[in-house]
């Protein structure tokens, strides 16, 4: 790297005064809004998760993770990031390091000339998380403002308020090893090119996400709902698997970051504000309707958790129905989508 | 969901961390709201938690009774599989099998005790018993 530092006089304590922590539902979408926002060019996070087009559904039941498949409502990681390169014009700089000492020195140089630094780590080795909620997944992003002695100081997207971290459990959370292993991947926002969201670059993104959905392939898509829905249906009600299985889903919906109803809601955020970036009030209508289809997300998880907790029978017809039903709703939100715009 | 919708029920895997959802506001905008937690997220939580945690009392059970080696203890201790503790001390699986058995963990050369110690976050004195 040979990217212009900033002048030794900016001190890592004036960069975490003048950054603003924000609070947001998903950890990438949210790390780089803020990031891209420090850098001048102001980023909701809503924005930053539908310009990149991140919304989606995956099931991938051949990708086990400690024997459950993959279920996804986004897409994969690093993808929001890269995804907003284009239409923003960022300069974005990725570094990644073979030996933790390394990787931890340059943290340290950057953050001494003042930079904010976006990693990717693992959740479990992160000491500030609550206990239940460290599991090893390795495509947490937060952001690092500075440094105090022996710790760090973090803005995690997720946390209300900035954190602390250790330098050995920082260390050890960038450098986990396993599925998506981070590699001690740093980031940061170099420059930015345009001086505001292009409003064709938001159409573009939505007709891409319409595309995604609706494509004919039965793994990603209202397709893989549907598919998943079969998978459901066919559990056995009494094998205590099924319930892990059912209880993995509605993880995935809503306990991993999603700001509610599998980014639903988000995305709906993004719909209204693209409304109003693009003078289409057609998409504040599709923004309401995505609103609901996220309610009924929520009623399906609802409805998952009674079962789970024994509040009523465990019923994988009646949730694979429920399933089909969301699968119906968003493949006619996303043609009617497609067809508005 | 509206704004006044947001669960505030508290989630006691959450540890008073309030997260971020999006819901629309009295006059129609969709916010983020700070949440205390739903009953939902706590429930599917504790379920694949009290399954981690119930790996790692089998297998404490095991090296208490003699059949299994500290290393499986830690490993489920560590919310990790054989998969994923393999990867992390850069070991073949098989290998890393074998070391769950107690008479070959026992005969561990330092060297191989102190990867797997790195790879847990532990010294090699707390990975050779159990807590």
């Amino acid at each position: 790297m040979n990217a212009a530092l900033p002048t030794s006089a900016e001190s890592s304590a004036e960069t975490s005064a003048a950054f603003q922590h924000r609070h947001a539902a998903h950890c990438e979408s949210g790390a780089i809004s803020t990031l891209v926002s420090h850098a001048g060019l102001p980023l909701s996070e809503a924005m930053a998760f539908g310009l990149s087009g991140a919304l989606a559904f995956a099931y991938l039941p051949f990708v086990k993770l400690q024997g459950l498949p993959l279920i996804a409502y986004r897409m994969p990681p690093r993808a929001i990031i890269r995804g907003l390169a284009k239409p923003l014009g960022l300069k974005l700089s990725f570094e990644t390091f073979r030996r933790p000492e390394a990787g931890q020195a340059r943290l340290d140089q950057l953050l001494d000339a003042g930079e904010v630094v976006g990693l990717q780590t693992s959740v479990f080795w992160l000491s500030y998380f609550p206990e239940d909620m460290r599991f090893h997944f390795n495509g947490h992003n937060l952001l690092v403002i500075g440094r105090e002695g022996d710790d760090y100081l973090i803005s995690d997207p997720v946390f209300e308020t900035p954190q602390r971290c250790s330098r050995a459990d920082l260390a050890r959370a960038r450098f986990a090893k396993g599925l998506l292993a981070p590699k001690g991947l740093l980031y940061r926002v170099l420059g930015v090119e345009r001086d505001g969201v292009d409003p064709q670059a938001v159409l573009a993104a939505i007709r891409r996400t319409a595309r995604a959905m609706l494509a004919p392939v039965p793994i990603v898509g209202v397709r893989a709902m549907g598919l998943l829905a079969k998978r459901i249906a066919a559990l056995d009600p009494q094998a205590p698997a099924s319930a892990a299985f059912v209880g993995h889903v509605v993880r995935m919906q809503e306990e991993i970051g999603t700001g509610g109803a599998g980014f639903r809601f988000l995305y709906a955020a993004f719909l209204q504000e693209a409304a109003e970036l693009c003078d289409k009030p057609v998409l504040a209508e599709f923004s309401a309707r995505l609103l609901t289809i996220g309610d009924h997300w929520r009623v399906f998880a609802l409805r998952a958790a009674r079962m789970l907790k024994g509040r009523e029978t465990l019923d994988p017809s009646a949730l694979a129905a429920l399933l089909r039903e969301q699968a119906e709703r968003e493949t006619a939100f996303f043609r009617d989508l497609r067809g508005a715009l | 969901m509206e704004f006044d919708q947001v669960p505030q029920e508290g989630n006691r895997t959450h540890a008073g961390l309030r997260k971020a959802l999006y819901a629309r506001d009295a006059q129609g905008r969709i916010v983020t709201a700070p949440s205390q937690g739903w009953e939902v997220e706590e429930i599917v939580t504790l379920q694949a938690v009290d399954a981690l945690r119930q790996q790692a009392d089998e297998a404490r059970a095991r090296v208490a009774a003699g059949t299994a080696s500290p290393l499986e203890y830690w490993m489920y201790a560590r919310r990790m599989d054989l998969a994923l503790l393999a990867q992390a001390s850069g070991l073949w699986r098989w290998r890393v099998r074998r070391h769950l058995r107690p008479a070959v963990f026992a005969r561990l050369k330092p060297a191989l005790l102190a990867r797997y110690a790195d790879a847990l976050g532990l010294t090699v004195d707390q990975l050779t018993r159990l807590p």
